[in-house]
């Protein structure tokens, strides 16, 4: 609040987009004290949605892809030097240079990095990869430059859909495996999974599902193939391992924090609880590494991996770092994410895994447009559009409003078709992550004798 | 000069496009890409396109942090 602002100092660890908007965030707001943003990447912040489209396709160079500044910042940057500890109680955020840096308020934009591959020798061969930084993206756009004979993706999420997709469009040959049953399904359930299975082998490429990777195989510590879990055999030079994401968590153990493995746990004002739930008042939270409770969503703690919230938190957790308690405000926004994959622009707002119905209200999987709603208890919980942007607005309406499900047929261009069960699986049985990690219940978990693959 | 598109909002409406259609495509039918660092000779048709995204998701400035170290 301008008038309230405090000085003082603030410290922001994660330099990427959610510390970024957030630092801007609290200087439009009024703070006036002493700024500090510290990075582990040696890079100022990038976007990284172009890494896994533009960037493969070798339209757009991995290192030119900066975020636009908001607003002079008049922050010391700390970049290439990553934070190895805090001390709550000494208010000091430990970094790895041995400095330690003060802070009256803090903020955790720490994000999250690639899985990597579990076996670290077969993860060291020439010829694999992952796809979270700007460096893995010049990387992987290089060898795809040099046209290798087959690409291996281990994981068949957001990102590895793309990569896929990336290949496809250079005209490599492309062999995907997913341990779940289709394509997407974690995120978006079987309907929209179905869908990415018929989208994909359209496109060429060899899709694998219910199956694992069980070894890599190389020959003087290159990249030779795969072996499955049913037996055969594929030649590759390269592999990109898209088993989803790990929250970057650990250089807060100890520390006394909800922090682990599922992210940073906060309240909806974005500040962080302590591992007894009790909130601090002075560490704060957002973006990718964020767990938070959505009234929307039963007051479930979400993690969501995506661009938009990432912003949208930043600046929530920023007003209120420099807020007092009154003129706080909540993180409600409704989740939405795009993904854009073998020529097709894919959309989802609200969290398609919270549902147990999902009905087909706009267009058809063979038109290549559709509009898929999902309801869980009879109300409107999300919508995903393929190539029907525009329709998004008026679902966010029906799940803001807690609509009945199914839609009101009058609604839209409803074709008829009936609802059937969304289809989501439990998350375990993915090879890549669910992307909006509805932590708790899933509404619909599956019995184990079912999970395809063992 | 770099920009940044918030692809939530974007609609696909290509006015983007056709003004600054060295910076802005159309990957498919509404899918936008686009370079996120913009040559100088680039610079005023990337303005219009700010001014004219009929859902203002087109955001142009100076690199974030550069020079930062
Ligand atoms: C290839 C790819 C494609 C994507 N495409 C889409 C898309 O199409 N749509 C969409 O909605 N979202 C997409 N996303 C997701 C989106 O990019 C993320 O949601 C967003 O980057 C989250 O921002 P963040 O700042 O929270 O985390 P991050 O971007 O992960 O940033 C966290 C930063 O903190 C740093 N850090 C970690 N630990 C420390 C430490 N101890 N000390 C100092 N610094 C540390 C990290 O190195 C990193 O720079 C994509 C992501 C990737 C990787
Ligand atoms: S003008 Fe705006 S809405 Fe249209 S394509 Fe460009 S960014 Fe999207």
């Amino acid at each position: 609040m301008p008038g309230d602002a405090p000085g003082g100092r603030i410290v922001v660890v994660g330099a990427s987009l959610a510390g970024l908007r957030a630092a801007e965030a609290l200087r439009d707001g009024g703070f006036t004290g002493e700024l500090t943003l510290v990075g582990d990447e040696p890079d100022p912040p990038y976007d990284r949605p172009p890494l896994s489209k533009g960037v493969l396709l070798g339209r757009t160079r991995a290192d030119a892809c900066g975020l636009p500044s908001r607003r002079p910042l008049d922050a010391r940057w700390k970049l290439g030097v990553p934070a190895t500890g805090l001390d709550p109680l000494a208010k000091q955020v430990l970094l790895a240079d041995g400095e330690r840096l003060g802070f009256d308020r803090l903020l955790i934009a720490t994000g999250t990095r690639a899985r990597p591959w579990p076996d670290p020798g077969e993860a060291a061969l020439d010829g694999m990869f992952t796809l979270r930084t700007s460096r893995d993206a010049e990387r992987l756009a290089e060898r795809l430059d040099a046209g290798p004979r087959r690409v291996l993706v281990i994981g068949a999420g957001f990102t590895g859909s793309e990569i896929a997709s990336g290949c496809r469009e250079r005209g490599l040959a492309v062999t995907v495996v997913e341990r779940g049953r289709a394509p997407l399904i974690g995120a978006l359930g079987g309907t929209v999974g179905a869908f990415a299975t018929e989208l994909q082998r359209a496109h060429g490429v060899d899709l694998r599902c219910g199956v694992t990777v069980t070894s890599l195989t190389g020959h003087d510590g290159r990249l030779t193939g795969a072996v499955l879990s049913d037996g055969e055999r594929i030649d590759a030079d390269i592999a990109v391992v898209a088993l989803g994401a790990v929250r970057n968590t650990e250089w807060l153990a100890g520390t006394g924090l909800a922090a682990g493995p599922r992210g940073v746990a906060c309240d909806a004002g974005c500040r962080v609880f302590d591992m007894y739930g009790i909130v601090t008042d002075d560490i704060f939270v957002a973006g990718d590494v964020a767990r938070f409770p959505h009234p929307l969503y039963e007051y479930q703690l979400l993690a969501l991996e995506h661009w938009g919230n990432a912003v949208a938190q930043a600046e929530t957790a920023a007003h209120n770092m420099i807020s007092r308690g009154p003129d706080r405000r909540p993180h409600l926004t409704v989740p939405a994410f795009w993904s854009s994959q073998f020529g097709l622009n894919i959309k989802s707002v609200g969290v398609p895994t919270f549902s147990d119905q999902v009905v087909i209200a706009q267009g058809s999987p063979g038109e290549r447009r559709l509009v898929a709603v999902y309801g869980y208890r009879g109300r409107v919980t999300a919508a995903v559009t393929v190539n029907r942007a525009k329709w998004l607005e008026y679902y966010q309406h029906l799940i803001e409003t807690a609509a009945p499900f199914p839609p009101d047929p009058g609604a839209a261009d409803f074709d008829g078709s009936e609802p059937v069960p969304s289809d989501v699986p439990d998350p375990r049985v993915l090879s890549h992550g669910p992307t909006v990690y509805v932590t708790g219940h899933l509404p619909l978990l599956r019995p184990p004798s079912r999970r395809p693959g063992g | 000069m770099h920009v940044v598109v918030d692809l939530n909002r974007c609609q696909g409406y290509a006015q983007c496009v056709f003004l600054a259609p060295e910076v802005f495509e159309l990957h498919g039918e509404e899918a936008l890409m686009y370079s996120p660092e913009v040559p100088e000779d680039q610079r005023e048709k990337v303005l219009r396109a700010v001014a004219a995204c009929p859902v203002q998701a087109v955001f142009a400035g100076e690199q974030a942090g550069a020079g930062a170290g």
